[in-house]
Order: structure tokens, then C-alpha cells, then sequence
């Protein structure tokens, strides 16, 4: 292993994006991610590579959809408000089969919100970044570590599916600074023969679209496209399990929402309550198996979120609505204590939680 | 001897557009100066959306096709991924480059992109069936001003040459015509220009073509150029509105 560097989250997301032989960024500023800009701005002209500052979110995508389209590694960064700006972008990769790395670090919503910690782009990462039938691979970082390593898988899959990987931070992740160590990533050949980099006059013209009028073959590309989805929730999700083995109840929490979730499953467990954790790394493909699992052996499942409870309704649908799953949740920027989460383990520990 | 062939550049497919219509005027002055300047092989076309969107199929260089008004932001990523080696161009109308995308327009240009725009005013929406444009002269019958377009409650035309030639990143903005020989001469001239302009890295050019929809116009299309001789070309002259390098020269 590399020394371990003191980094926050979102430099860390740069430094490792650099590593991982990405040389483009563009990006517009906003609270509480521009810390990966201003790396980028201080990084990329050292080493050869590209940082711009787009004159809104809508342009920066579509400057990354540019890079994208040449096969190159490219990304950009935002937080909710400027995500929703970036999904017509996201919804053009999707359908273009375009391999981006986008970095939401999300604060609270709806509107302008607030600028304070929020998971509530949940849905918005998990089930439509914009219109049309289509998935990012949602990769949700629990540490600065997993900023980092998130990032550069993040590119790698993005790469091997030629689709977007988006890591779900927050702005908790994004601003806390911990000791992490970083490496130069080995950067898997995959094919880009699809890219557009010129013709050199030896091949026929390659084209990056997404515009398809005749409607069977439309529907044949999103058939396609899916079979693709079915292969990565088949082969890429991730997870941690966390005292699950002799749980009776099991908590579930991705983010920071876990890192708390963590301190409160310490103190039940002290109270001699048996709780455990699934913490879902990939929010999509969302570890669908795990759960089900877990449904055969646990009583209850508990969901932690920054938000009224978006995860929850994917944990249900994983259980199959067999067991019941409590929301522990804040919203609007606000974080909930281990105190909170200790509190409604309690009540599942004594059977109340419906 | 062969004195008159199709341009490499362009394929040998049917263009879908209207009778009458110029896009196949532009499209073929786009892809001489291509060949000519035996840039095909490092050529990158950017297609908007509107009627020339599928211009990825009749130019033979790589293409790629763009959200709506995002061709030069598109075009920027397109660029910067290797400016040594990639000629790229966009190729839009004006409800796409000047409504929806002038933001992405006025800011390629400020920037000083080393890219070529060629934009399509004709007035008009052609697509969607000829609605009124940011171009869309007083006056001008629409399928969305119907009693012609009322200044006094939704502004008025926006002259993309005149407004753009006001920035310093802009390096070369002329605006030509493609309704009489003289002029499709003139406009082959400046299109060339403003891709010599990239491979020398001298910036961002952009070259308006004013020119017609005979369909949403209403209009045959000898009446369609009368149309445009007698009310877009006093609205939009025609003229080198910047050039950074005769600029430079005069000075």
C-alpha cells in the first residue's frame, strides 16, 4: 500500500480520477463539491491534461459527452441542483452508450435547498437520471478510502460497460478529511473502436448518437441496453456486511448514514441486542440477493437516510414486503444521531417496528 | 477529364430535406472545403437537432450528434480531447444555436474554442414545422406568430454575426448567402477560411449562412430566394462582421 495522505473526500475523488489516467474535467461551481474543481484547476495543467470551467452545468456535460465520444476518460462533478441541470446530458450518454464518471455530492433539496448533507438524490441516481429507459451504475462511498477507490472503479466499469458511473457522495463525504492511501491505477484495455477520433481516411465514419426514428429498431437498442443492465446486476454489485451473522435485526445504510449506523449497531450491541448491517456500495445494482438473504434470518430491517426514505422502497421490494422495514431517518441537510438510530433498534428489538 | 464530382467528404446517399431547400447547398460547400483541405481523415462533425440533425449520415468524416443548442459544448469536448489532431466542426440551425444554445454559442466564442461553426439561419423552425425562430423577422407568419411576429410582446431578431463580432474570443465571424452563384462562392470562400483558421489555431469562427425553407416559408423556392434577397438580407447584411487577423493586419 501507498503512505496514507490526509485528504478530504472530494480531493481525494480528484487525486484518484488523475490516477486513473483521467485528463479531462469540466465543471461548474457548487457548494459543497467545488474543492474537485479547484484540484483539477491547481492538477490538470501540470500533467498534460484538461480542466475547464463551463459556463453552466448543461454545457460541462455535454463537454464531457464531447471527450466521451473520443473514448477518452473524462468527468465531471456537481451537487443535486446541478445534477438535475446535467441530466439531459446523463439521459444523451445513456443513450449514446457514451463511459463517463459523474461525482454528485449531494446537499438537501428540493429547489435550491440548503447546503448542508442530504442522500435525497437517491431516486434521482438509482431510478432515472433523466428521461428515457436507462441506469448509471450508482457507486456510494462510505469513507475517504472509498471516495478514492470508488473513483477509480467508477472508471473501470464505466469503460467495460461504456456507460456513466455516478459516485453518490454527500456532503459529509465530500468536506470530512481522513487518512487515505492512493495508487496509480492500472487502466484495463477495453475496446473503443467506437470512438470518434478521426477516420485517418482508413475506416468508415464512426457516429455518436442517440437519435433512432424507426421505432422497432429503437426498441431493439433499449432491449440491448438492458440485457447489459441484466450482466452488471448479475456480476457488479457490492456490499458490506457487518455483524450479520447471528442479527436479528438488520440495519441498512450507505454513505455517512452508515458510518452512524455503525456507532449505534456498537452501542445496541453492548445492550446485548443483535443488530447488523447491509451497506449497499452499489445503490444500482442494488444488492437485491443480499436482502432477500437477510429476509430468512432476520426479524426487521431498519433503514438510515438523509431523506424522507428513498432506499427504504428498494428494501421492501427486496424482502419482498415479507418483513418489516422501519425508515430512521433527517432530511434537509441534517444528519441523525447514533442516539436516534440506537433508539429505533430498540423499539425493533422489542418488536414494535411495523 | 472530371470537371464536377461529389465532394468525398459527402456521401453518396439521398439528403432528406425539402425541395428547394439549401442545407444540400451548405452540406456540399462544407465538405469541399474539407476535402480540399484534405482534412477528412481529422475531421469531427457535430449535428444539431432540427432539420439538418442527420447530418451524421452524409458526411463521411466521424460525426457525432448533440442534445439540442450543446454542439459547441460538444465541440469543446470533441476539441480538447486532442487539439493537435481533431478538426472540429459544428453544423447547426438557428433555433438551436441561437434560442436554446446560445449560451454554449456566446461562450465557445468568448472562450476563443479553436472550432468551426457553420449556422443555418433560414428564420424558422424547419422540424417542428415551421415555427417562429430567435431569427424570425418582424413581421415574419409562423405557425407560432400567426398574425406575424408581434415585437411588442415577444422581442426582437437576434443577429448572431453583429453580437458575437462584439467579443474578443471571437476570431473570424462573416455572414454569407447561398441564393445566387456569386454569393454560394463567397460562402464557400468564408467556410474554407474558417476551417484554414483551426488547422492554424487561430480560434474560434463561426460562418452565418443566411439562407431558406421554402416548405415552412409557404413558399416555392424561387420565391423562397426572392423572400430572402428582399427581407433577410436588408435584416442580415452580409459581410465579415470580425477578423482578428485583418484586425491585426490594419493595426
Amino acid at each position: 500500500m501507498a503512505e496514507k495522505v490526509l485528504m478530504k473526500g472530494n480531493e481525494a475523488i480528484a487525486e484518484a480520477a488523475i490516477l486513473a489516467g483521467c485528463r479531462h474535467y469540466f465543471g461548474y461551481l457548487i457548494t459543497p463539491q467545488t474543492e474537485i474543481a479547484a484540484y483539477m484547476a491547481k492538477k490538470m495543467p501540470k500533467i498534460g491534461g484538461c480542466f475547464l470551467q463551463a459556463e453552466s452545468e448543461v454545457a460541462a456535460i455535454n463537454m464531457v459527452y464531447g471527450v466521451a465520444s473520443t473514448g477518452k476518460r473524462v468527468m465531471t462533478s456537481s451537487s443535486s441542483p446541478g445534477i438535475s441541470l446535467k441530466s439531459e446530458g446523463l439521459s444523451y450518454l445513456a443513450g449514446s452508450d457514451l463511459p463517463a464518471l459523474v461525482v454528485n455530492v449531494q446537499r438537501g433539496g428540493p429547489g435550491l435547498g440548503g447546503i448542508q448533507p442530504s442522500q435525497s438524490d437517491y431516486f434521482q441516481a438509482t431510478k432515472g437520471g433523466g428521461h428515457g429507459d436507462f441506469k448509471m451504475i450508482v457507486l456510494a462511498p462510505s469513507s475517504v478510502q472509498e471516495m478514492a477507490s470508488l473513483t477509480v472503479k467508477g472508471f473501470d466499469l464505466a469503460d467495460k460497460y461504456r456507460m456513466t458511473s455516478m459516485i453518490l457522495a454527500d456532503g459529509t463525504m465530500g468536506q470530512m478529511m481522513e487518512p487515505v492511501s492512493l495508487e496509480e491505477a492500472a487502466v484495463a484495455d477495453y475496446d473503443k473502436s467506437w470512438a470518434v477520433t478521426g477516420t485517418k481516411c482508413e475506416r468508415e465514419h464512426n457516429i455518436i448518437n442517440s437519435l433512432s426514428l424507426v421505432p422497432e429498431e429503437l426498441e431493439q437498442l433499449n432491449f440491448k441496453r438492458y440485457e447489459k443492465y441484466k450482466t452488471i446486476e448479475e456480476n457488479e454489485v457490492m456490499y458490506e456486511e457487518y455483524m450479520m451473522e447471528d442479527a436479528d435485526i438488520c440495519v441498512s445504510a450507505f454513505g455517512i448514514a452508515a458510518r452512524v449506523a455503525k456507532n449505534a449497531i456498537a452501542m445496541a450491541r453492548a445492550e446485548g441486542i443483535k443488530v447488523g448491517m447491509i451497506r449497499p456500495i452499489t445503490l444500482w445494482p442494488f444488492p437485491v440477493k443480499a436482502f432477500k438473504a437477510a429476509a430468512e434470518k432476520v426479524n426487521s430491517f431498519i433503514s438510515v437516510e438523509l431523506s424522507m426514505g428513498q432506499m427504504i422502497e428498494d428494501i421492501r421490494a427486496s424482502v419482498e414486503y415479507n418483513k418489516p422495514v422501519t425508515l430512521c431517518n433527517r432530511a434537509g441537510g441534517m444528519i441523525p444521531s447514533p442516539e436516534q438510530v440506537l433508539e429505533v433498534i430498540r423499539e425493533a428489538n422489542k418488536g414494535g417496528n411495523k | 477529364m472530371v470537371v464536377f464530382d461529389k465532394p468525398k467528404s459527402l456521401a453518396d446517399v439521398p439528403l432528406h430535406y425539402c425541395p428547394g431547400c439549401t442545407h444540400g447547398i451548405i452540406h456540399r460547400l462544407v465538405a469541399e472545403a474539407i476535402d480540399e483541405l484534405g482534412i477528412e481523415g481529422q475531421a469531427i462533425g457535430v449535428a444539431p437537432v432540427g432539420c439538418s440533425v442527420l447530418a451524421y449520415n452524409y458526411f463521411t468524416c466521424d460525426m457525432v450528434q448533440a442534445a439540442h443548442g450543446r454542439a459547441p459544448a460538444v465541440a469543446t469536448g470533441l476539441k480538447r480531447a486532442d487539439p493537435d489532431n481533431h478538426i472540429v466542426f459544428t453544423y447547426q440551425g438557428d433555433g438551436d444555436l441561437a434560442s436554446i444554445g446560445m449560451a454554449e454559442t456566446v461562450h465557445a466564442a468568448a472562450r476563443n474554442e479553436n472550432i468551426t461553426i457553420i449556422f443555418v439561419n433560414n428564420a424558422i423552425y424547419g422540424m417542428t414545422g415551421g415555427q417562429m425562430a430567435p431569427t424570425s423577422l418582424p413581421g415574419q407568419v409562423t405557425q407560432t406568430s400567426p398574425y406575424g411576429r408581434d415585437t411588442s410582446h415577444c422581442g426582437f431578431p437576434v443577429k448572431v454575426s453583429e453580437m458575437l463580432a462584439t467579443l474578443d474570443g471571437a476570431g473570424y465571424i462573416e455572414r454569407v448567402a447561398v441564393n445566387n452563384v456569386k454569393n454560394v462562392r463567397n460562402a464557400k470562400k468564408a467556410i474554407k477560411k474558417a476551417f484554414q483558421n483551426q488547422i492554424d489555431k487561430k480560434g474560434f469562427s463561426l460562418i452565418e449562412v443566411v439562407s431558406t425553407c421554402p416548405t415552412n416559408w409557404g413558399m416555392t423556392p424561387v420565391n423562397a430566394l426572392k423572400w430572402l434577397e428582399d427581407n433577410m438580407l436588408p435584416y442580415y447584411p452580409l459581410g465579415v462582421y470580425k477578423d482578428r487577423d485583418a484586425q491585426k493586419e490594419a493595426e
